[in-house]
């Protein structure tokens, strides 16, 4: 019999995600969800640093970050960083699939998606998000069902 | 006027009726001020159509507002509109009311109360839209009161035959025993069956459902164990399912269900014997055929590691999942090698995105939107370009090729699992050496953790080597923790002490100012130690310091070992530099020392080591040359602006009458025993000014004494009886000097003082107790103390001494006991205030008293208990210090010694034989104002006889600010001294720097002069 070993993750059994931020190059927030309270200027601050941060990083760094008690991922997609916060202990790499999946999400509902779709549809953008993001957790992943619902 | 200027005017008073006009104009403002002009508007008019309750506008004033809300401008009172709206019937305004509700509300506010109901009514409703946006609310924005109101709903909701509605109320069951834990048992039944639906999305939802209720409840755990098997079903399924557009992302069926499914695996194999039996094969099974070319594969993978590490999984499978991270962290190199080039791997930062359906309808636009879009063709050809720029920078840049997000996580678990199997990670080793030259601090943050982990006795010259190479080049905030760790491995895997000199001392060259105390008190505690040694380190040490003495703690280090065994090094000859052997001389050792001082690294604390070390070498060379060189060196610093220096200057150089003692006093220090400490808390800087090592080591010596002495009650009733009589003469002194206002801040001083002095010195009490006939044991018992080894004998230096004391015994034992209060009261006045002056300078043979009395010159505690610093102050105390301050409190007043002037003064003006010479120092009341003595010699060398109506002005950069006081006189006799004092002001401690206007008249030739001179500043620590 092995001797009893602790989980590698059992500091923090939450593993959802906090918060999504998606801004532009110049740093302007062009959608924002999250998934536990906090009062606005909270908000206001960590987006200000998150965004400062992601965006003076370069381009052979690491698209994780270790920001405060959680893991900023984030992925560029033309002038658009789309930026996740998640639980120290979660998988990076999937959100960053998450990302992904968004995205394509996206691009499938507008065609060719742009900075300008989600800026004059940001209603529709967060619609597709809440088809695929409830409370931090997944919920759909084929994308035919994100889009036609 | 055209008609369009009168357009464009009418239009901007209108208000903005649609959202998209809002946006344009937002956007079509060119600075941040236009864009909150517009927005208040914008904001006053929604407000004013809130307030007309329009209900055609308020869709769009709603969306409007949300838009606004997204910028960052208030937008709170939209809350009880998005009420409003929720409350249509129409499903556009619910879906907008329920996106505000989201956007505008969170689970603190008590407005969220009032959407229950609405959120009651929609989940009953027969459309399944109505009911989805209204448990896609309850999910993101549930509070607990909200979580027990409508539990009952969502468990109804989870058995719907719907599997749009019954995913949603997965993901709000998820939310509700997060917020309520007790509600989980109403879960539970539905959550079974939810494991066994087909549709991926209520799948998903239903894992995340078990994880959560696994993770909070132990028994529940035990409950889903039986779901194992129906769990590694479904990752069977989707690992060796074949294409489905549905789920694939690049060529990997849902890896999110996959990863979700992982995951539970994890939590319920977790120390059970039985479920990890039943997910071996699966695991195996994804570990080996999942493809590790893209990220997404590599997310599984991640995973899967994570699972078997946690899972008491067979040893074959821990070997396979850690060639797994290995392959991840050395995935790019491997494609370098095998030329493979242009696959479409993202492996250069992220801006490339893989998935070729993605971009293949991108072509046409990839240049107009921003130029960042990479469709598959460019794609390649950046990647190609990224390729061979690889292949040019390949040997400079060696580790430029990791993908960096694998090197993280791989990094990171490596972290956590190198604790379980270290063995398997050491095969990795050298690829995680090459991380910590990686661009991105996160991964060499990691990199070197694990590389601390990793040390052990077989690797550990290999690894301290990298480690070294890396300290070298590493940012400055990993230094101090670096040296501390390699300092630490060292000291516990070293393979013989030469190595672990060697290793120590290679720290101290390459990040010497980076370097604890601790670290540092272990260095020299091994360092005496090894006395087989003594020769190479000390040779070493020389070597290195001649090479460079801006490193701090090398130079602490060097200036103690070589003052420690000075003969050593001089014994030896000669050292070897670079296969190049030297001679070391007497001269040699002080003029280093000498370039110590004077150097512009030098500070305080290593000022203060060089004096003692100096000191000491007076005792180790033998050549008169090298011991008058020391004298004049120690002389240099009798008037230094550090009291503590300056106290150590006068009392050495005092000590030098006492050549009988002197060597016994300078013995070498006692080898330490054991560990002092190895590391304590950070940032311990309370006694900065000592020499901490000693203090350290000394202290240990003097505690053991004093616990011997309080046994003797006697004793201590007889030094209190003491401090009362100290005081009461103390007392007296300085009223008589009319000194009153001060008495009080001394009197605190000194019986703190005393009330140490009498706890850990009693011997002078009990030499007055016992009389003559112990003066010999007494003396014996103190020469154990200055030696700090307890069994010197010095029977030179007895003869010596013994006549002084006896022949003071017979004085007034009060005025015996003035003179050790003189002593302390010496240091006391030097660290408390400005302007204290006791003349001790008592009869000579008072010497061995005063000592003794002075044995606490210095607030400290820890510097007290330095033997050695103590015991050379015994010796007669300290006039410079006295005449020092008079100096720089009152220096119009009083003529110097030209000798004193000339210390630290420096040479402003020299013309026409009119002198000007500056002597700044601090003042002690305000150490940003400097006061600067400025004397006017006029040595007549001109001969132009007397210099009448001189008049001195002086500027100061706009930082500083100046202050002249009057001169004592404007008229310079020939051979005659005036003076005048300014006092600067430099509050930013910026370099001082004066531009000076002289004018006098020269009284032979009756000539004007005027003239103008820069002074360029005084030098770094001067004063």
């Amino acid at each position: 019999m092995r001797p009893v070993t602790p989980l590698l993750c059992t500091s923090n059994p939450l593993r959802m995600i906090q918060y999504i931020i998606v801004f532009n190059r110049q740093g302007k927030v062009r959608l924002n969800r999250w998934f536990n309270a906090q009062s606005d200027k909270q908000k206001a601050t960590t987006t200000r640093e998150a965004v400062t941060m992601i965006l003076t990083r370069k381009k052979t760094m690491a698209t994780i970050l270790e920001y405060h008690q959680y893991k900023l991922i984030f992925r560029r997609y033309a002038s658009l960083y789309f930026a996740m916060a998640v639980d120290w202990t979660d998988n990076e790499l999937n959100v960053l699939e998450i990302i992904h999946r968004y995205v394509q999400a996206l691009d499938d509902y507008f065609g060719t998606v742009c900075e300008l779709d989600v800026i004059y549809n940001f209603d529709k953008a967060y619609w597709i998000l809440d088809e695929m993001i409830i409370g931090g957790e997944l919920q759909e992943t084929s994308r035919k069902a994100i889009i036609s619902e | 006027m055209n008609i369009d200027k009168i357009s464009q005017q009418l239009l901007s008073k209108l208000p903005i009726y649609r959202l998209k006009d809002l946006i344009k104009a937002i956007r079509a403002c060119k600075t941040a001020a236009d864009e909150r002009a517009v927005i208040q508007k914008e904001s006053a008019a929604i407000r004013t159509s809130f307030r007309e309750e329009n209900n055609e506008a308020r869709h769009a004033n709603v969306a409007k507002l949300l838009y606004i809300h997204m910028l960052g401008y208030p937008a709170h009172f939209g809350q009880m509109e998005c009420l409003k709206l929720v409350a249509s019937p129409r499903f556009a305004d619910k879906r907008l009311g329920y996106l505000g509700i989201m956007l505008l509300l969170d689970e603190n506010q008590e407005v969220l109360t009032l959407v229950t109901n609405s959120l009651k009514n929609d989940m009953n409703h027969s459309n399944m839209y109505i009911v989805g946006l209204a448990l896609c609310t309850l999910g993101n924005i549930s509070s607990p009161e909200m979580a027990r109101d409508l539990c009952a709903e969502v468990e109804k909701l989870l058995g719907s035959s719907n599997t749009y509605i019954r995913k949603k109320a997965a993901l709000c069951a998820v939310r509700i025993i997060r917020r309520v834990p007790d509600l989980q048992e109403n879960f539970i039944s539905k959550a079974k069956s939810l494991i066994n639906d087909r549709n991926h999305g209520v799948l998903i939802t239903g894992i995340t459902l078990i994880t959560e209720m696994c993770l909070q409840n132990a028994d529940t755990l035990v409950l889903f164990r039986k779901a194992v098997p129906v769990l590694v079903r479904h990752l069977k399924n989707l690992v060796t399912a074949g294409f489905s557009p549905e789920h694939d992302v690049t060529g990997v069926t849902d890896p999110f269900l996959q990863v979700k499914i992982l995951r539970l695996l994890r939590f319920l194999g977790h120390d059970d014997a039985e479920a990890t039996e039943a997910m071996n094969d699966v695991l195996a099974q994804v570990a080996t055929n999942t493809e590790s070319s893209k990220n997404v594969g590599n997310s599984i993978l991640y995973e899967t590691v994570l699972t078997i590490m946690d899972i008491p999984s067979e040893s074959g499978l821990r070997v396979l999942a850690i060639n797994i991270l290995g392959k991840f962290l050395s995935n790019r190199d491997n494609n370098i090698r095998t030329g493979g080039l242009g696959q479409g791997r993202c492996a250069w930062g992220n801006v490339i995105c893989e998935g070729p359906e993605f971009w293949q309808c991108r072509k046409t636009r990839t240049v107009s939107f921003d130029g960042g879009f990479l469709v598959q063709g460019p794609h390649q050809r950046y990647f190609a370009r990224k390729t061979q720029h690889a292949y040019s920078t390949l040997y400079r840049h060696p580790p430029l090729h990791f993908e960096p997000r694998h090197s993280y996580v791989a990094l990171e678990t490596l972290n956590k699992t190198v604790t379980i199997d270290t063995q398997a990670v050491q095969r990795h080793r050298n690829i995680i050496l090459d991380c910590l030259r990686d661009g991105d601090i996160s991964i060499r943050r990691r990199a070197l953790e694990l590389s601390f982990a990793l040390i052990n006795e077989q690797n550990v010259r290999v690894l301290t080597r990298e480690l070294l190479a890396f300290l070298e080049i590493a940012d400055a905030e990993f230094k101090q923790g670096m040296t501390t760790k390699i300092c630490l491995a060292a000291d516990r895997f070293a393979p013989n002490k030469r190595w672990h000199i060697d290793t120590v001392l290679r720290v101290l060259k390459l990040a010497g100012n980076y370097v604890r105390e601790e670290i540092l008190a272990g260095f020299i505690r091994l360092v005496a130690q090894t006395s087989e040694l003594h020769q190479y380190t000390v040779q070493k040490l020389y070597a290195a310091l001649k090479a460079d003495i801006s490193q701090e703690s090398l130079v602490l280090a060097g200036v103690w070992v070589i003052g420690e065994y000075g003969d050593v090094l001089i014994k030896g000859g000669s050292f070897e530099e670079e296969e190049l052997v030297k001679e070391v001389t007497e001269g040699d050792v002080l003029s280093l020392f000498d370039s110590v001082l004077q150097g512009p690294y030098a500070n305080q604390v290593t000022r203060e080591y060089v004096i003692t070390a100096l000191m000491k070498l007076s005792s180790r060379f033998t050549d008169y040359q090298a011991t008058a060189q020391i004298k004049v060196m120690l002389q240099g610093h009798v008037a230094s602006h550090e009291v503590e220096i300056q106290q150590r200057a006068v009392e050495y150089t005092n000590l030098f009458q006492y050549d009988g003692i002197r060597p016994a006093v300078l013995e070498r220090m006692p080898v330490p025993e054991g560990r002092v400490r190895e590391v304590g808390g950070a940032g311990e800087g309370a006694d900065q000014g000592r020499c901490r090592v000693w203090g350290l080591i000394c202290g240990l010596v003097g505690l053991g004494e004093i616990g011997g002495m309080w046994g003797d009650a006697v004793c201590v009733d007889l030094s209190i009886a003491g401090v009362g009589v100290l005081v009461v003469g103390w007392l007296f002194c300085l009223c008589v000097e009319g000194r009153v206002f001060l008495v009080c801040i001394l009197l605190m001083d000194l019986l703190w003082f005393a009330a140490l002095a009498c706890s850990i010195r009693p011997e002078p009490f009990r030499y007055l107790e016992t009389g003559t006939e112990r003066s010999r044991c007494l003396l014996m018992d103190l020469m154990g103390v200055g030696t700090a080894s307890g069994n010197v004998p010095a029977p030179s230096s007895l003869p010596a001494v013994k006549p002084a004391s006896t022949s003071h015994q017979k004085q007034d034992s009060m005025d015996f006991l003035v003179d050790i209060f003189g002593g302390g009261g010496g240091g006391a006045a030097a660290a408390s205030a400005p302007a204290p002056t006791t003349t001790s300078q008592s009869s000579s043979g008072a010497g061995l008293f005063d000592l003794l009395g002075g044995s606490e010159p210095s607030p400290t505690p820890a510097a007290g208990l330095n033997s050695l610093a103590s015991l050379s102050s015994a010796l007669p105390s300290t006039p410079p210090l006295q005449q020092q301050q008079r100096r720089t409190s009152q220096p119009v007043s009083q003529a110097q010694p030209v000798s004193q002037a000339q210390q630290g003064s420096y040479e402003a003006y020299n013309r026409n034989g009119l002198r000007i010479r500056l002597t700044p120092s601090r003042e002690i009341a305000n150490p940003n104002v400097t006061s600067i003595a400025v004397a006017f010699h006029n040595d007549g060398s001109a001969g132009a006889g007397a210099v009448l109506e001189l008049l001195f002005q002086a500027a100061v950069p706009k930082t500083q600010k100046l202050q002249m006081m009057p001169a004592s006189s404007n008229r310079v006799e020939v051979g005659g001294v005036e003076r005048q004092v300014m006092r600067v002001a430099n509050p930013n401690q910026t370099p001082l720097k004066l531009r000076l206007r002289v004018s006098y008249v020269l009284a032979n030739t009756g000539a004007k002069i005027d003239d103008i001179a820069e002074f360029g500043g005084f030098p770094e620590g001067s004063f």
